[in-house]
């Protein structure tokens, strides 16, 4: 069963442990780190390698198998879909503004976004912030969104 | 377009598509190549791609350069990243800049966006096309002189990226000193003709 | 060996646990999203790990499986939330083409 006795089994041992322990501050990151997109570096980021490194833990330990393969087709699909996955939620959590402005050094983002909403006639950044945000970092309510009885009051009768 | 140019756009993607099936049968044979090329091509014309307008030349010696500062890069960030999750401290501070390329082509910016993304400590939020501006979120910045270092960091990974995958004029407009202008608040960023 | 075996589990469980209380907390949707996806790829490393510990391959198929599912589930719940974020008048939407006409996202005239 357990039989590391040659150099490739240690070397795969050795990946194993990494990658196990780099899916263990994956998860340690996705608790600990304050806004979603913080939480989604610790989320994918550790584990593109961790994933990496188990694969090829794994593939060193089956070799001969046809499984194998598909060990390093898994670690390939990774590498190709954690961006992919990593930029839609990152993109539209910015959008929806599920960003702790208070935790940016600086945001050049936001100048470009604020001039192109304007013009288009819509309000700038409201800049709400998650809920779980310390309450006195969260923005005031200067960005409230239109509710439908201020379009009401707007329209001529 | 006309069959032969389809086909061409189409084969990289029959390619890998073939590799896949096989690498998922895991032997080699006749039977496997034969069944994979069907279901490529099924596949291929059930669900057509938009063909890719450009195209990728492949260098190899810079290849071997990009993929030896990609692994570098992705070992020494999972440390870092590793690092801020487990200290007591947490995260402190991170940053959102935007980074004007000089690459303009759909490709290439597509795989420099990938490359930036695999790369812990840095997203892609957003890429407005007609500016060629990346958005990236870093997840940690010490000061305003370690967001300019980043930004200078992102330009290095896509020199490195055009150079391993770019045609000859994509290398050319690297070494032509296109301004490269911040955002700066308030502004609308660089004009750039269409 | 037997240490070691049960310091890799710790290892992933403890992770997958963490990650759980991330999905239960919250609060919003996309911290569940990431969530979700840290989860399954946990799991597909504990399922691998298994299967090198064990030097048994039946379930690599199983990982081909949940690998992808994880990345279809949670690319679908993504453009879920975005497609909410462009029905709504209030929020923009600007950036799934829904901007008013002749107005681009960088706020030039279209010609």
């Amino acid at each position: 069963m357990n039989d590391f006795d040659s150099i490739p089994d240690w070397i795969a041992a050795a990946c194993l442990l990494v990658g196990a322990f780099l899916c263990l501050t994956a998860g340690l990151g996705v608790l600990r780190f304050p806004d979603v997109l913080s939480r989604m570096h610790a989320g994918t980021k550790p584990q593109v390698m961790g994933v990496l490194l188990i694969m090829i833990g794994g593939a060193i330990r089956l070799t001969g198998w046809s499984a194998t393969w598909m060990l390093l087709l898994v670690a390939a699909f990774q590498l190709i879909t954690a961006p992919v996955n990593a930029h839609m939620v990152s993109r539209i959590a910015y959008r929806r503004r599920h960003v702790r402005r208070d935790l940016l050094v600086v945001d050049e983002l936001v100048d470009a976004q604020r001039g192109a909403e304007l013009r288009a006639g819509q309000e700038g950044m409201s800049g709400d912030q998650p809920a779980d945000a310390p309450e006195h970092t969260r923005a005031e309510d200067d960005g409230r969104r239109p509710s439908p009885r201020d379009l009401d009051d707007a329209l001529p009768d | 377009m006309s069959g032969a140019l389809r086909f061409r756009h189409q084969l990289p993607v029959l390619t890998w598509l073939v590799l896949v099936w096989i690498l998922l049968w895991g032997t080699w044979s006749w039977a496997n190549l034969l069944s994979g090329i069907l279901v490529a091509v099924l596949v291929t014309n059930v669900l057509p791609l938009p063909a890719v307008i450009g195209g990728a030349r492949v260098h190899p010696l810079p290849l071997l350069v990009l993929a030896f500062w990609f692994i570098k890069d992705l070992v020494v960030s999972s440390a870092q990243v590793a690092w801020q999750a487990i200290r007591p401290s947490g995260m402190q501070q991170g940053a959102i800049v935007a980074v004007q390329l000089r690459t303009d082509s759909d490709l290439l910016l597509t795989l420099i966006a990938e490359a930036l993304t695999l790369v812990p400590g840095s997203i892609v939020l957003d890429l407005d096309r007609p500016r060629r501006t990346l958005g990236v979120h870093l997840l940690h910045v010490d000061d305003d002189e370690d967001v300019q270092r980043q930004k200078a960091g992102v330009l290095t990974m896509e020199d490195r990226v055009v150079r391993a995958f770019g045609t000859k004029e994509d290398i050319a407009r690297l070494d032509q000193e296109i301004p490269v202008e911040d955002l700066a608040p308030g502004s609308d960023g660089p004009e750039v003709r269409r | 060996m037997t240490v070691y075996a049960f310091a890799l589990y710790t290892m992933l469980g403890v992770g997958a646990v963490l990650a759980v209380v991330r999905l239960a907390l919250g609060p919003s949707l996309l911290d569940r999203v990431v969530a979700t996806d840290t989860l399954l790829v946990i799991i597909t490393a504990g399922l691998a790990v298994y299967a090198a510990l064990q030097r048994d391959p039946t379930i690599v198929p199983v990982l081909v499986v949940v690998s992808l599912l994880a990345f279809v589930g949670s690319v679908a719940v993504a453009r879920y939330v975005g497609g909410m974020l462009m029905r709504s008048p209030a929020d923009d939407g600007e950036e799934s083409g829904l901007a008013p006409p002749g107005v681009t996202r960088t706020g030039e005239e279209t010609s």
